[in-house]
């Protein structure tokens, strides 16, 4: 199983590719949307702003490319973190910002409902699953995943939000419409639950 | 429920790991890589990976070694030590450091903090403050692994760098740093009390008690070494402790 992982030069590239490597995939980075002929699978990482990131995507046409590819292709698409923000209408990190709109849905800050939740949300949290999903084949349901983000995505429609996680009240921490799935954890450093959910993408049809 | 972390803290000089004493007295306690494996095997909510001579030697950090490194771990790391611009940061993050930590470039370029958070997020910006007790009671923030004072107070301090958009502290009692006295509670609350990010306690950890206190103190986190270097303490028996004490933490599978 081939995996791309776009570059748009601020991801944690490293990990994401160890991670899938460990997953039993074969490993591409790249940062030249050409090279999405040989992906069978297509992973958006991301650290770092929602409007620098889109900028970036768009500068080397990767918004036109990834969309082709999830909409026309049917190619499986990981967003992780950033990543699946970016999956987003819109995104309100540094300005309002249109994202790449594969999942209707916009991504605001995280507001505590009390006074010992801080902003950003840092560590181990549970994963609420909403159904079953292949993504969550042989993971428990509340299973503790790794967080670091202080925005979170809001699915316009409540089928997308696959699962949820118990902070300010509590948010959407998996999305997913067809095979265009987004994490808001890092998978790739959740140990072995995160290796599962890894090896399950690449399972997906 | 978000779990309360416990993040123990390697720190290298020269690729081999290291321990001192009140930021003095280093003693090597073995290498990097071993450490890191045996860390990520036991499945360490995170990891902190200080390069402690970097800033005083004026060195860049050492992309290839920590490279090699962040490849072995599979547990959210934190680099620090030299952090000077944003190309270090990027580089470092490329590396495969999930958060990078800044400490005396930020008294002298506070706008690294600013920059490198619209760019590269918050989330990863972690801002390292050293402070020592000054001899009215109060605490003062050093730099240059505790050598310089600044005149900063900690809690200002990380106030302004919560301003500037860090997106968490790091606060180490230089005194009882190795000593596994205790942390300073007192420093603690003064920082958390400033700032709504989350903030992780350091320096004097010698039992899971210490850890107990500095969490109720309002650590969202506690760092520690000496105590996984010196004693026969492992992370999982500090979480079980803090499980049986009522504090979130993680369940691992085993």
């Amino acid at each position: 199983m081939s995996v791309l992982i776009i570059d748009y030069g601020m991801g944690n590239l490293a990990s994401v590719r160890r991670a899938f490597e460990e997953a039993g995939a074969h490993v591409f980075i790249s940062n030249d949307p050409s090279d999405m002929a040989d992906a069978e699978r297509l992973v958006l990482p991301g650290v770092g702003a929602f409007h620098d990131a889109m900028e970036a995507l768009r500068e080397k046409g990767w918004d036109k490319a990834i969309k082709q590819a999830a909409l026309k292709d049917g190619l499986p698409v990981l967003g992780i973190c950033l990543g699946m923000q970016l999956l987003a209408e819109m995104g309100t990190e540094g300005g309002e910002t249109q994202g790449l709109g594969l999942i209707p849905g916009r991504v605001i800050r995280l507001e505590p409902v009390h006074g010992k939740e801080r902003i950003p949300h840092v560590g181990w949290n549970e994963v609420h699953f909403q159904g079953p999903h292949s993504l969550f084949d042989g993971i428990e349901k509340g299973t503790d995943f790794y967080f670091v983000h202080s925005y979170h995505f809001v699915p316009h429609d409540k089928e997308n939000a696959l699962a949820i996680t118990p902070y300010c009240g509590s948010f959407v921490s998996v999305v997913g419409r067809g095979t265009v799935l987004g994490t808001q954890f890092h998978p790739e450093k959740s140990s072995k639950a995160g290796l599962r959910l890894l090896k399950n993408f690449l399972k997906i049809k | 429920m978000l779990k309360t972390r416990i993040i123990p803290t390697l720190l290298w000089k020269n690729i081999g790991l290291v321990k001192g004493i009140g930021f003095d007295s280093w003693r090597r306690v073995g290498t990097v890589l071993p450490a890191i494996k045996v860390y990520t095997m036991r499945e360490v909510d995170e990891l902190i990976l200080l390069d402690i001579t970097a800033t005083d030697e004026m060195r860049e950090p050492d992309y290839e070694t920590i490279a090699d490194w962040a490849q072995e771990c599979f547990v959210p790391v934190t680099i620090g030590g030299g952090i000077r611009n944003l190309e270090q940061i990027r580089r470092l993050l490329r590396c495969g450091a999930d958060k990078v930590s800044i400490n005396s470039a930020a008294y002298e370029q506070p706008n690294l903090i600013s920059e490198a958070a619209k760019r590269f997020g918050s989330q990863c910006v972690v801002v390292s403050i050293d402070a020592r007790k000054t001899a009215n009671g109060d605490y003062e923030c050093y730099s240059h692994s505790g050598r310089l004072p600044t005149g900063k107070r900690p809690g200002e301090w990380a106030r302004f760098c919560e301003g500037l958009g860090a997106g968490e502290i790091l606060i180490t009692s230089i005194e009882l740093d190795g000593t596994m006295q205790g942390y300073d509670l007192k420093l603690i609350e003064e920082v958390t009390r400033q700032v709504s990010i989350p903030v992780i306690a350091s320096g004097g950890a010698g039992s899971p008690q210490h850890m107990l206190e500095a969490i109720q103190h309002g650590a969202n986190a506690v760092a520690a070494a000496s105590i996984f270097h010196f004693t026969e303490q492992t992370p999982a028996q500090v979480r079980d402790f803090l499980f049986s004490q009522g504090i979130p933490v993680r369940r691992t599978v085993t």
